[in-house]
C-alpha cells in the first residue's frame, strides 16, 4: 500500500475511534481500557513476522519475545473484560 | 523523497488484495468490539468481536509468511497465553488499575521489541530501499519505537505507584522540566539526523530508545496517585499510538486501525478525566499536584472545629428511617474492599422499603470507571448506578447522602473557594441532602487535594470514624 493510503486509513480510523469511544458509557470505561489493550496487542502482527524469519537470529528472538508479551496481554486483556462484563448485570425483578 | 514514499511502502509484505482484506476485517471487528461497550448488554458480544479480529489477524500473518520456527512460536504464543490467563483469572477486581498499568507496558515494551527486529532485519518487513532502510520507514520506526519505550518505562511506574511499591506522592527532580523537555527535543533531533543519515544509523538508533525510556520514567515520576486515572489514560493512548506507528512500518491496515481507535480512546478518556478535575492536561503532565511546593490554598494550620460524630447503631437507625439514600463511594472503598458489605447494607434497605442509589464521580478511584466495575462485581444492579450529573440534582430530595472513602468529590470548597486547589472541580451537592454520613478513617487524613471539606463540620452531618469495611459490616448487622 502506499504511504497516502495507509494515512487515509490512519485519518479515517481517527475520527471512528473518536466518535465510537464518545458513545461508549462511563460505567465500562475499566473494561474500555482493557479491551483497547488487548487488541493494541495487535502488534503481535510484527513480533510473528519477525519471528518467523530464518535470516537473523537477533530478529527472531526480539521477535519471539514479542509474541510472549504481546500474548499476554491478548490472552489476559480479553479474558480480564470478559470476566468484568460478566458481572454487569440487572437482577431479577422480583 | 517521494519515490521513496512510495517504493518504501509499496514493497511491503503480503500485500495480495484478500491479505489485505483479513487486516480490514480485523480493524472493523476491533471497530465493532468497541462500539459494543455503548451498553453492558451488547458489551459481551462486543469482546468476542475483538477477539475474532485478533484471531484474524494472527491466522492471516502466520499463513502468508513463510515460517521458518512454527514450534518456536507456538511455543511463545502458549508461554504468554498462559501467563495472560492466569493472571486475568486471579486478579482481584480491586487491583484492575495496576493491572492495566502493566499490560500497557507490555504493549510499549512489544512495540520496541518489533521496531529493534524491524530494524535488524528490515528485509523481512519489506523496508528495504536499495541496500539500507528507507527514509520513511525510517522515520515511522523512530517514532515506533520511542513511543513504544515511553509507554514501557511510563507504565512500570505508574504500576509501582498503583501497587504501592512506590510511594504514590510525587517525586520532583529539580528543573525537572528543563530535563524533560531537553530530552524530548534530544530524541526529535536524533530521530533527524536517523532518518538523514546515508544509511540507517545503528547507534543513532539506540540513543533515541535509551532515551525514551528515560523520558517516560521522568514524565510519570512527578505524577501523584491521584491523577493516575489521568496517566493510565496517558499511557492506554500511547501504546495505542505506538502500535499505529509500527502498523505504518509494516503497511499493515489491521494496526493502523487499532492504533488510532486505541489511541483517541485514551485521549478522550484522559481529556474526560482532566474534565472532571477542572485541570488542564498540562498541568497534570506537568506533575506535582498535592506536593509541598504546589500546595494552593492557604498554609495556615487548620482550626479544630466542632464535629458531630456517630456510631454505626446510629447510623443504621437514620438509614432504615430513610426514604432515599445516595451512596457516594470513592478509592476508600477500594482500599477497605468494602463494596460487598456495601451492596449487603443497600440490600437491607430495599427490603425495608428504602430507594438507594449510587452517585459516582468520574474521577473516583484510580482509573476512569473503577468504582463501577467494584460495584458490579459485588453485584450491584447497575441501573441503580449513575453518573455525577445524572444524578446531582436529586440530593435535595434524598434523606441521606452516604459517603464512603471519597473526600474531594464532595468538598464544596470547589464552588465557593477560589484558592483552593480543586476550585471549579464539578463536586456531588451533599450539602443539600436532609443528613450526610460521611465514613472515613480518622479526622487527620483530608483528601488527596491537601484541603479541608467543610462537609465534615455541617450541622446535618455525622462523621462515622472507622475502616470502611468494619463500619458497613456493623450497620449491617444494626439493620438485621
Amino acid at each position: 500500500m502506499d504511504f497516502i493510503a495507509i494515512l487515509s486509513i490512519f485519518v479515517l480510523a481517527c475520527f471512528v475511534g473518536y466518535y465510537v469511544v464518545w458513545s461508549v458509557t462511563p460505567a465500562l470505561h475499566t473494561p474500555l481500557m482493557a479491551v483497547t489493550n488487548a487488541i493494541s496487542s495487535v502488534i503481535i502482527v510484527g513480533a510473528l513476522i519477525a519471528a518467523a524469519e530464518a535470516g537473523s537470529p537477533a530478529a527472531k528472538w526480539l521477535g519471539l519475545a514479542g509474541v510472549v508479551l504481546a500474548s499476554i496481554n491478548i490472552f489476559g486483556g480479553f479474558a480480564v473484560t470478559q470476566r468484568m462484563l460478566a458481572m454487569y448485570k440487572k437482577k431479577e425483578k422480583k | 523523497m517521494v519515490s521513496l514514499l512510495a517504493s518504501g511502502a509499496a514493497s511491503s509484505a503480503g500485500t495480495t488484495a484478500w491479505v489485505a482484506l483479513a487486516y480490514l476485517a480485523a480493524g472493523v471487528l476491533f471497530i465493532l468490539a468497541l462500539r459494543g461497550l455503548s451498553s453492558p448488554e451488547t458489551s459481551r458480544a462486543g469482546n468476542r468481536f475483538g477477539m475474532i479480529g485478533m484471531l484474524i489477524a494472527v491466522v492471516t500473518t502466520l499463513v502468508t509468511h513463510s515460517i521458518a520456527s512454527i514450534y518456536e512460536i507456538l511455543i511463545a504464543v502458549a508461554i504468554g497465553g498462559l501467563i495472560g490467563f492466569t493472571i486475568a483469572r486471579r486478579i482481584a477486581m480491586t487491583a484492575m488499575p495496576e493491572l492495566v498499568a502493566a499490560f500497557h507496558s507490555l504493549v510499549g515494551l512489544a512495540a520496541v521489541l518489533v521496531g529493534w527486529a524491524a530494524f535488524l532485519e528490515p528485509g523481512a518487513f519489506g523496508l528495504l530501499v536499495g541496500d539500507t532502510i528507507g527514509q520513511v520507514s525510517r522515520v515511522e520506526m523512530a517514532l515506533g519505537v520511542a513511543i513504544g519505550a515511553i509507554t514501557f518505562s511510563g507504565s512500570v511506574i505508574a504500576f509501582a505507584k498503583l501497587s504501592g511499591r512506590m510511594s504514590g506522592s510525587p517525586i520532583l527532580l529539580p528543573m525537572r522540566h528543563v530535563i524533560n523537555l531537553g530530552t524530548l527535543v534530544a530524541i526529535i533531533v536524533l530521530t533527524a539526523l536517523f532518518t538523514m543519515g546515508e544509511i540507517a544509523s545503528q547507534d543513532y538508533f539506540i540513543a533515541i530508545t535509551v532515551l525514551a525510556f528515560l523520558v517516560g520514567f521522568l514524565l510519570i515520576i512527578p505524577i501523584g496517585g491521584a491523577d493516575m486515572p489521568v496517566v493510565v489514560s496517558m499511557l492506554n493512548s500511547y501504546s495505542g499510538w505506538a502500535a499505529a506507528a509500527m502498523g505504518f512500518t509494516l503497511g499493515n491496515s489491521a494496526m493502523i486501525i487499532t492504533g488510532a481507535l486505541v489511541g483517541a480512546s485514551g485521549a478522550i478518556l484522559s481529556y474526560i478525566m482532566c474534565k472532571a478535575m477542572n485541570r488542564s492536561f498540562i498541568s497534570v503532565i506537568a506533575g506535582g499536584f498535592g506536593a509541598d511546593d504546589s500546595g494552593g490554598g492557604d498554609g495556615e494550620p487548620r482550626e479544630q472545629r466542632p464535629y458531630k460524630q456517630g456510631s454505626a447503631a446510629d447510623a443504621a437507625f437514620m438509614l432504615e428511617q430513610a426514604e432515599k439514600v445516595i451512596i457516594i463511594p470513592g478509592y476508600g472503598m477500594a482500599v477497605a474492599q468494602a463494596q460487598h458489605a456495601l451492596r449487603e447494607m443497600c440490600d437491607l434497605l430495599e427490603e425495608k422499603g428504602v430507594e438507594v442509589k449510587f452517585a459516582i464521580h468520574p474521577v473516583a478511584g484510580r482509573m476512569p470507571g473503577h468504582m463501577n466495575v467494584l460495584l458490579a462485581e459485588a453485584s450491584v444492579d447497575y441501573d441503580k448506578v449513575f453518573e455525577l450529573e445524572d444524578i446531582n440534582s436529586e440530593f435535595a430530595q434524598a434523606d441521606v447522602a452516604f459517603i464512603i472513602g471519597a473526600n474531594d468529590v464532595v468538598n464544596p470548597a470547589a464552588k465557593t473557594d477560589k484558592s483552593s486547589p480543586i476550585y471549579g472541580m464539578p463536586v456531588f451537592d451533599v450539602d443539600k441532602a436532609k443528613q450526610v454520613f460521611f465514613i472515613k478513617r480518622s479526622m487527620g487524613g483530608v483528601g488527596y487535594a491537601g484541603v479541608d471539606n467543610d462537609v465534615f463540620y455541617m450541622d446535618q452531618t455525622m462523621m462515622l470514624l472507622s475502616d470502611a469495611k468494619k463500619m458497613v459490616e456493623e450497620i449491617v448487622k444494626g439493620l438485621d
